[in-house]
Formats: C-alpha cells, sequence, structure tokens
C-alpha cells in the first residue's frame, strides 16, 4: 500500500488544477445567456415576435376552475438549507383565506395548494407534476428559486399552465418571454438593481474603486453582470476585486479582510441576510470605512440591526414598503397587511419582509385574475398578466406594475427608490427619485 | 506582511468557531464512538433556548447557565430514550438515528422560532484591539481563549479523574469496563449529557458571529467534522488546532492562490486535508490504532 | 454472508419474478406523475446499489455517494448540450466517468479507514458542486442545463412510461450483474476485507486492488443513476446534487438494509416517499415527521428492512419447526447483518 501513497499527490493536485484550469479557460459565456451578457438582445427572441406570446397550448383551457373556485399551485422550501423562504408561501396561504372571507375574486374562492420542494431541483419536478396532474391546478404561482423554476419551465410551458410571478429575480424570466409565453417574473431582477446602482456610482463616485462580495450562485453572478452593465466602459477599470462566498461557509469576515487590502473605497455587498450583516459588520471591526452599497434582499431592519456599527450610511435600494420601517406605521396598505397576517398568519411575524413580499405579490395575482376577467382562462390570466398597469398599494409611491405586450416589457417591476440607513434612527430614508433599470 | 497577518487573524477567528464546535464532536467520539450527526443541531437548539431566555428578560450569565443545565439534561435524556433502543446495533444504524435526530431538531426550531436571523448577545465585549495595524476583534479573542479552556478541561478530565478514566473504558471496550464495575450505561449517558453542554457553549459562543438561525450549524459542523478528523478525533488539542488549521487555510487559500479563485477555496480547503490524511491516516495527532488480528 | 448466495437460486429467482411484476405493471397503474414517481425510485435504487457494494460489501464508509451521482448527471448533461447526443448513448460514457473517478479517489481513500474515510468522502461531495459551479462551460454554471425530455420511440408508450421502463432495465441488467459479481470470487474477496482486512491480506488478496474496484464500480453504478436522472428530470444543476442528496443515500442504504440485495430497492422506495408523505402528516414541520419516522424504523429494524425481513422469517421458521415455546424465544436470530457491517471507527479497536 505504501506505492499508492505517493501517487496520491499528483492526482489530487492535478484533480484540483484540471478544475481550476476549466474554470478559468471559461470565465465570459454562459450556454444560456448571449456573450455581453444584459446589454445583449434577448437570444432567444423568436423571428416571429411581432405577435404577442400566447400561453395557449393547454387542450383544457379552464382545468382548476369551477364556478366557485379557482386551485392555485406553488412550491416552496419547507425543509433543507432554504426554508427561510417558507414565510412567503404561508403568507400567501393567510392572504388568499382573507380573499375568500372578502368573497374571493369575481366571485371565486381560491384553493391554495403549496408543497415543499427543498430547493432541489428534481423535487420541484416532481411537486410540480403532482399539483398539475393530481390536483389539477389551474396555475403555478409563485414557486421559490431560479434552479428549481427553470427545472419546471419547459414542463409547464409544454403543458399550456402558467407559471405565473416567479419568486426569484433572474433575468431570464423576462428575456425569455416569447420563448416560455407561460412564464413570468414579478420581483425587479437582480441585474436591474445593479445596474441602478452602477448609474449612481458613475453619476455620484466616478473614481471609485470598487469591491464586491457576492454569493457563488445565479443570484450573485447576476449582480455582478448587471453592475459591469450600469458602470458600462468604465467597468474593468473601477471594480478593482470580486470576491465570492460559498453559502456554507460560516463567517464572511475572511473575504472582507481580502477586500479591504485592495484598497477600494466603495463596497458592494450582494449577499443573503446573515452573510451581509456579517460583511457590513466585519468591515466596521477592520475600521474600513468604504461606501456600502447592500443589496435589497438584505436591507430588512434585523439584518441591519445585527451589522451594528457597520451599517450606518449603508446605500440600498427598494421597491415594497417596509412594514418594520416606522415612516409606514401608519399607512393604510401596512395597517391592513399587519391586521390580516395577525388574523391569518397564525403568528408570524410582521416585520419579515417574506410576509409582505407575499402579500404584494398574492395581491399582484388577484389582480390579474380580476383583470382577466369573468371567463378565466390559461391563456387570458397569462395575456392579462403580459399587459398590466397597476399601481400596489404594497410598493413604493412611485413605483407600478407594469407590462406590456406591445412595448416588449414583460419584466412587471423594474423601478427602485435608493435609501439610506441610519444606526442613530434605526431606520432607511429614501432619497432622489425612483430609478429605472430595464434590462433588454 | 500586515495583510498576511490580517488574513492569519481572520482565519483563526474562524477557526476558533470551528475548534469550539470540533471539541464537541471528539467529546462524544471519546465517551460513546459514535459520530452524532445531530451535534450540530443540538447546540442550535440550545442555543435558541439561551436566546428565549435572555429575550424574555433573563441576565446573560444564567440564562448562559441554565441552558447548559438543560443541555446537560436533554443529552442524557436522548441517550437514555432514542439512542440506547438502538446501541447494539450497528454503528451505522446508530449514525443514521443521528441524521434523524438532526432533521428533528432543525425542523422543531424552525417551526417554534422561524427561520429570519436573530440577533444574539456576546458576552465579551465588541472592540476591537489595533496590534501594528493588524485589527484584533475581542469577540474572537473571547471564542479563542473559551475553546482552549474547554480544551485543557476535557484534556484534564479524560486523562486525570477517574469519571473521565471510567467514561474512556466505557467508549473503548465495554464488557471489560463492565467487569471493572463501571456503570457502563450511564456513563454513555453521561457522555452525550456532557456533549450536549460543550455543544451548547459553542453555539452560545459563536451564535454572536454567525447569527442565530435554525440552520446555523449546517455548514459549520462540515468544517468542525473536518477540523476534528485533521487533529485526530482521539484528541481534545488536536480538534482545536484541527480547527484553526481548517480557518486559516481556507482564508490563505481564497487570497493567495488567485490563479484557483475564492470561488474554489473550499474545494482546495478539502483537498489539502485529504491530502493531510493520506499522510497521517489517524489525524496529526491521532495514534495508530493496534490492529487485531 | 457467502452462504447467503449459495443457498440463494431458488428465492433469486422468485424475487427475479417480483422484480418483472414490479417493471412490468406500475405504469399501467398509475397516472405519470406517479411514473415519474416510480422512475425515481428506480435511479434511487441503482444509486444505493453501488454505495452498497462499497459500504456494504467492502465496508468502506462513503458519505459522498451524490459526487459521482452528479458526475455522471453532468457527463450525460454536456454531452446532450453541447453533442446533441442521444440519452441512451451518454450512459455507458456517464457510469465509466464516474468509476473512473471512484477508482482515482479510491487511491488516497485507501489508507482510511471510517470516520476518516467518511470524511474523505464527505469532501468529495462538497466539493464537487462548486467545481461544476465554476466550469461555467462544460455545466452553465449555476444556471445548469436544460435538457430535451426524450420522447418515446413505442407509439404506444408516453414519455413518462417509456423512461421508466428505459431506467427498469437499465436497473435490471446493473442489478443482475451486481449479484454475479459479488457472489463470485471478486464478491468473496470484498467481503473478506470488509470483515478483516488483515485476515484477508494474510489470505494473500490484494487489498488495494480489491478496495479500489469496489469503489471504482460502486462510482460506477452511482454515475449511471445520475446520468438516467439527467434526462428523466431533463435539468442538471448544482442544486441537485447537495450533501443531502448523499446523506440521503446512506439514509436509503441503512433503512433498507445494508449488505443485503433487495435492501437498496426497499430504501430507495423509503427516500422517494417519505419525504411527500411526511408532508402531508405536517405541513410546517415535515422534517419533524421525516426525522421521527426514521428513528422508529431503527427502532424496529435496527438492521434494515431486509435484515428484519430476515431475522423474523428465521424466527418464525424456528418456531413453527420447534413448536416448544420456551425454546422458541432463544431460536436461532441470527445477526448475519447487524455484525458484519461496517464499523465507523479508526483503527480496528483494541
Amino acid at each position: 500500500m505504501r506505492g499508492y501513497r505517493w501517487l496520491t499527490v499528483p492526482v489530487v493536485i492535478a484533480g484540483v488544477l484540471l478544475a481550476a484550469a476549466c474554470g478559468s479557460s471559461s470565465k465570459s459565456t454562459t450556454p444560456t445567456q448571449a456573450p455581453g451578457g444584459a446589454t445583449a438582445p434577448a437570444a432567444s427572441s423568436s423571428p416571429s415576435a411581432a405577435a404577442a406570446p400566447q400561453c395557449n397550448k393547454a387542450p383544457n383551457q379552464t382545468e382548476g376552475v369551477t364556478a366557485t373556485e379557482i386551485s392555485i399551485g406553488n412550491t416552496d422550501a419547507y425543509s433543507g438549507p432554504a426554508s427561510a423562504y417558507a414565510v412567503i408561501a404561508k403568507a400567501e396561504d393567510a392572504y388568499f383565506k382573507w380573499v375568500n372571507d372578502q368573497g374571493g375574486v369575481n366571485g371565486r374562492k381560491i384553493k391554495f395548494t403549496s408543497l415543499d420542494d427543498s430547493y432541489s431541483p428534481p423535487k420541484t419536478v416532481e411537486q410540480t407534476r403532482a399539483l398539475v396532474e393530481q390536483d389539477h391546478v389551474f396555475a403555478d404561482f409563485n414557486p421559490l428559486g431560479t434552479p428549481p423554476n427553470t427545472a419546471i419551465r419547459q414542463y409547464l410551458n409544454d403543458r399550456g399552465v402558467p407559471q405565473i410571478f416567479v419568486a426569484t429575480g433572474a433575468a431570464t424570466w423576462a428575456l425569455d418571454h416569447p420563448k416560455y409565453p407561460c412564464t413570468i417574473g414579478w420581483q425587479p431582477n437582480y441585474q436591474s438593481e445593479a445596474i441602478i446602482y452602477g448609474k449612481y456610482l458613475l453619476a455620484n463616485r466616478p473614481d471609485a474603486k470598487v469591491a464586491v462580495l457576492f454569493q457563488n450562485d445565479d443570484y450573485g453572478k447576476d449582480y455582478l453582470k448587471g453592475l459591469k452593465a450600469g458602470l458600462g466602459a468604465k467597468a474593468s477599470q473601477m471594480i478593482v476585486k470580486e470576491e465570492s462566498y460559498e453559502t456554507s461557509e460560516p463567517d464572511v469576515s475572511p473575504h472582507v479582510t481580502t477586500l479591504k487590502n485592495t484598497g477600494a473605497d466603495v463596497f458592494i455587498v450582494v449577499a443573503t441576510p446573515k452573510f451581509a450583516a456579517q460583511a457590513m459588520k466585519a468591515a466596521a471591526q477592520l475600521d474600513w470605512k468604504p461606501l456600502i452599497i447592500d443589496n435589497s434582499v438584505s436591507v430588512d431592519l434585523n439584518t441591519m440591526k445585527a451589522a451594528g456599527a457597520g451599517a450606518d450610511g449603508v446605500i440600498s435600494a427598494a421597491y415594497l414598503k417596509d412594514p418594520s420601517d416606522p415612516a409606514w406605521a401608519s399607512d393604510a396598505t401596512v395597517v391592513q397587511y399587519k391586521d390580516i397576517l395577525a388574523k391569518y398568519g397564525s403568528g408570524a411575524d410582521p416585520n419579515n419582509v417574506f410576509n409582505f413580499y407575499g402579500f404584494a405579490v398574492a395581491d399582484t395575482l388577484v389582480q390579474a385574475i380580476k383583470q382577466a376577467g369573468q371567463d378565466l382562462t390559461r391563456e387570458g390570466l397569462m395575456k392579462a398578466a403580459d399587459n398590466m398597469n397597476y399601481t400596489s398599494p404594497y410598493l413604493l409611491p412611485g413605483i407600478t406594475i407594469h407590462t406590456s405586450d406591445a412595448q416588449k416589457d414583460w419584466a412587471p417591476i423594474e423601478e427602485m427608490q435608493l435609501e439610506k440607513y441610519s444606526v442613530a434612527k434605526g431606520s432607511w430614508e429614501r432619497f432622489g427619485q425612483v430609478l429605472e433599470g430595464a434590462v433588454r | 506582511m500586515r495583510e498576511f497577518a490580517q488574513l492569519l487573524i481572520a482565519g483563526l477567528s474562524t477557526g476558533a468557531i470551528y475548534a469550539s464546535l470540533a471539541l464537541a464532536l471528539v467529546l462524544i467520539y471519546q465517551s460513546t464512538e459514535v459520530v452524532n450527526f445531530a451535534q450540530g443541531e443540538m447546540a442550535m437548539f440550545s442555543t435558541f433556548i439561551a436566546w428565549e431566555l435572555i429575550d424574555k428578560g433573563m441576565p446573560f450569565w444564567a440564562a448562559f447557565a441554565l441552558t447548559l443545565a438543560l443541555a446537560f439534561f436533554g443529552g442524557v435524556t436522548i441517550e437514555r430514550v432514542i439512542i440506547r433502543p438502538v446501541e447494539k446495533a450497528s454503528v451505522l444504524t446508530i449514525v443514521i438515528v443521528t441524521v434523524g435526530l438532526l432533521l428533528i431538531f432543525n425542523n422543531l426550531a424552525g417551526g417554534i422560532w422561524g427561520f429570519q436571523l436573530k440577533t444574539f448577545p456576546s458576552p465579551f465585549p465588541s472592540g476591537t484591539w489595533q496590534v501594528s495595524g493588524v485589527v484584533i476583534s475581542q469577540q474572537s479573542v473571547g471564542v479563542f481563549g473559551v475553546a482552549l479552556l474547554v480544551m485543557a478541561l476535557l484534556a484534564v478530565f479524560f486523562r486525570f479523574t477517574a469519571l473521565g478514566l471510567a467514561m474512556r473504558a466505557t467508549a473503548m471496550n465495554r464488557e471489560p469496563a463492565e467487569l471493572m464495575g463501571i456503570h457502563t450505561t450511564w456513563m454513555l449517558a453521561l457522555g452525550w449529557g456532557l456533549a450536549a453542554v460543550v455543544g451548547a457553549t459553542a453555539g452560545v459562543l459563536v451564535a454572536p458571529i454567525v447569527f442565530l438561525d435554525p440552520n446555523m450549524m449546517q455548514g459549520l459542523l462540515l468544517f468542525a467534522f473536518a477540523g476534528a478528523t485533521l487533529g485526530g478525533f482521539e484528541s481534545p488539542g488536536g480538534a482545536v488546532l484541527g480547527g484553526l488549521l481548517v480557518g486559516v487555510a481556507q482564508a490563505m487559500i481564497g487570497n493567495y492562490v488567485s490563479f484557483i479563485g475564492t470561488d474554489l477555496s473550499l474545494t482546495v480547503a478539502m483537498a489539502i486535508i485529504v491530502l493531510v490524511l493520506v499522510f497521517k491516516p489517524t489525524g496529526l495527532f491521532g495514534q495508530a490504532a493496534a490492529r487485531r488480528v | 454472508m457467502g452462504g447467503i448466495w449459495q443457498r440463494a437460486h431458488v428465492p433469486s429467482l422468485a424475487w427475479l419474478g417480483v422484480a418483472l411484476l414490479l417493471i412490468i405493471f406500475p405504469p399501467w397503474l398509475a397516472g405519470g406523475y406517479r411514473i415519474f414517481q416510480f422512475t425515481f425510485v428506480v435511479i434511487y435504487l441503482i444509486a444505493i446499489l453501488g454505495l452498497n457494494i462499497v459500504t456494504g460489501y467492502n465496508g468502506q464508509f462513503s458519505l459522498g455517494h451524490g459526487a459521482f451521482f452528479a458526475v455522471g448527471a453532468y457527463v450525460t448533461g454536456a454531452l446532450m448540450f453541447h453533442a446533441g447526443a442521444p440519452y441512451w448513448a451518454t450512459i455507458p460514457l456517464a457510469g465509466l466517468t464516474a468509476g473512473v473517478v471512484g477508482f482515482l479517489f479510491a487511491i488516497p481513500a485507501l489508507r482510511l479507514s471510517g470516520l476518516y474515510l467518511a470524511l474523505a468522502t464527505l469532501a468529495l461531495a462538497i466539493s464537487v458542486p462548486q467545481i461544476l459551479k465554476k466550469w461555467e462551460s462544460v455545466t452553465g454554471g449555476v444556471q445548469g442545463l436544460v435538457l430535451t425530455k426524450p420522447h418515446s420511440p413505442i407509439g404506444a408508450l408516453t414519455s413518462d412510461q417509456w423512461l421508466f421502463y428505459f431506467t427498469a432495465v437499465v436497473a435490471l441488467a446493473l442489478y443482475i450483474a451486481a449479484w454475479v459479481v459479488l457472489r463470485s470470487s471478486v464478491g468473496r474477496a470484498f467481503v473478506a476485507i470488509r470483515d478483516n482486512e488483515v485476515a484477508a491480506e494474510a489470505a494473500g488478496i490484494p487489498i488495494a486492488r480489491f478496495k479500489t474496484l469496489a469503489f471504482g464500480m460502486s462510482a460506477f453504478y452511482a454515475g449511471v443513476a445520475g446520468s438516467l436522472s439527467a434526462f428523466v428530470v431533463a435539468y442538471v444543476a448544482p442544486d441537485s446534487f447537495d450533501f443531502l442528496l448523499s446523506l440521503n443515500l446512506v439514509v436509503g442504504m441503512v433503512v433498507g438494509g445494508t449488505g443485503t440485495i433487495v435492501g437498496p430497492a426497499l430504501g430507495a422506495v423509503f427516500i422517494e416517499f417519505l419525504p411527500s408523505y411526511s408532508q402531508d402528516v405536517s405541513r410546517a414541520a415535515p422534517g419533524v415527521v421525516e426525522g421521527v419516522v426514521l428513528v422508529l424504523f431503527m427502532y424496529l429494524m435496527p438492521t434494515g428492512v431486509a435484515g428484519f425481513v430476515a431475522t423474523a422469517g428465521r424466527k418464525a421458521l424456528s418456531l413453527v419447526r420447534r413448536r416448544t415455546a420456551d425454546h422458541a424465544a432463544a431460536g436461532p436470530v441470527t445477526p448475519t447483518l447487524a455484525d458484519q457491517e461496517p464499523r465507523a471507527g479508526p483503527g480496528e479497536g483494541g
């Protein structure tokens, strides 16, 4: 056996080198995305783009709809590492219960079936098929996550089942809508938000040295892509370091140390709440005082409080009202949200922004169903979702839900407003105008 | 040089987190020769209890003490009620039972407290020291210190106290231990109780840094496991050093091995551990066990 | 253990009959979604069968078979996506690639045992998704690769029914292959090494060769399973191959019955259906239900379902034969499975 021992070293090293080499030779392109990323035209826009996309493949256009009921399905991560997001589906359930008690939508009650997929794509396929083939749902509403949604997109489009207002910020839902007419997103996509940050930096800190910490997945990389698009030609000059972390790491402060050492004076944090809080806190502890831009994924007050002194002066962007923000304490929508959640939400925390998100997106679905009219069909629902102009009371003033077949705009929310956090006040303060970060 | 020192400190701080949890793994292995996959989740659950107590207005140290007591009884109860019926089965069977416990504790905590991030008060000051430009967080020094203290206590306990020796004997070879008059069944339960206490200590120590949520321990446990293995499951000192090494390796590789890039730092850290094991198959501090022929 | 194999001709034919029944009928009894689940049972079965070879029969504890599963899935995914290869043609290459990775990995792993081997395999399970993300031009990075779902070449079958039969036939072939190998001299060498490595070495068995062979063969099975999963799901992404997959395979192996030939099938059913049934019981905390069921299973059947059935069968048999109640309790409860399972400890004890 001794002989084998020495064989190991070259085997292991060769393996690592091979992995690294394969990785580094392929930085720029993704097979699913055109080279050049966000600014390039959608690779998949079909030649017949003149015609509006139609989700009309379903043989039974009214499956899941009766005179008194609409059956809506959903998948979310009730178990596994992404289970923090299950709050969203529970909030949607609470919201639909309330809607039903108010008489439903166009006289129909909503039957909401939400299943656990553990954020694992094969499980998502399985559960979605259960929803479609066994529960005969009318539409799959707000399923969670980019990989799970990617896994079921072809299946749902083949069957003509709406995959409506998905809970992910990937750019593909809007860009590839002509190819997948039954699929549409909802929230501002990650690239839009990053474009807004890029534009802000170009206007206000054109000589900045930018360091980025990002999560090593689709979400992190989409932000990075958007940031580069927003900075345009100056991107390579301004961005001095891109550092990624894995969600399995317990503490990202070593990465922050590396970033500080680059001498950057702008620090962009593309991280989920736990890691964003750690990063901001670590910057303060290391006595590093750059301008910190924190992505909107991690702006709830819990996170900002956890970041301690590091949260002061942090800039982010928002599109939803924040239910924990005292500024909205007497806002009619927020008050109503808290009442409904208290009554139907079985002890859910009203300050958790995911609850508010769930209400907002469920409200948009109700709006789309209303708009589709009394003769509800799958094709009709998607037509409605493709042509919305809705001022949602859950969004910040000035931000609307807007889609249009005529304008080829299938990204419901594309606007955000910048905001700045103050530790002394313990809250965000919005500033400047509503900004648009359309990805075309 | 200052950069290097700063990275070293960052790596050691993360490593101290691994080390404190690795100690709990070593303890349960020392006293029962079982790898408890639920160790991290048990620690997380204890930490939530401490959080609840503090949230209800109890002073930090009182809540800490009460949590440790509850953790001890919880650990003993789990051994008596859940592990005992399968203790004669194969090691794999026990491992699967601990996987079941992992699922139960994780989901139970999520059901009770939710998955949203919670901040946890630190027993140590949140300030920093500056030593010739290198920043050292007092919290990390605190974690480091407590990990060393627990390590020393464990080493003394297993080497010099009658109880520790009895537990060791039970774990290694049950029948002779029984013949020597040791209450082996209680020794095993005691081992679980003590491991739960060390785990709870680790949880309370690291929660201010990694924050509190039901999934806080999942990544952590893997690296703690790596640290314990690297150091050798036989030795508390090895576990601490192993944990520190894993932390430092992660920090250094991300920064200095630039052609690999940070997104493979985990892979490289793992490769190094495997390589070390190839040359020291029982860990850096483990002793090669005599083979029975 | 070898004894079972010699005595097993008649029962094994019976099992083959059962297997054929289970293959032929389900697609006609259930809708597409159920068939998809059954197909996944078959896929897990192949992976657990592979794991069982290295852990159950050869005594090398692996926590990282999800990694080999992923390698197989990605070989198929990349060949289909980039080269437009037909799905069936990718399977051998997927299996072989995973097998070679397993074989190479087994070389350093030779020096490790028990816990330390478990850690090394765990490291592999953690690293592979990271490498997949990095190697974007081939793997599609975190977004993964969307594949075309195979159509049925037979008009009378739906795509789901076709895929079920297809995977089932692959599984049957692999099952028979495993059965043949495990009862050959190679299989006996695997078991001899598991039971007592030193004695096996003294008996002239080339330990290193057989241990790496077991690992390679085992990884081949996992790779084939991954390959099948890639086109059945029609999508590969790093999120599909997290550590939970590796853990699930171990759970399936132990619950089914470690070191038994029918165990993998039972374990596969268990890990496929447990999550969906748990959430029917409790939507709020499916994990608690899953955990409790797992613990109860281990309580009632510490040697897995297969072990339990075998033990219970022998107990019943001895009862009938002796008809003396006072002797029945002390009947020949053969712990064949229990005491031959791998020890997860460094060294072999004092």
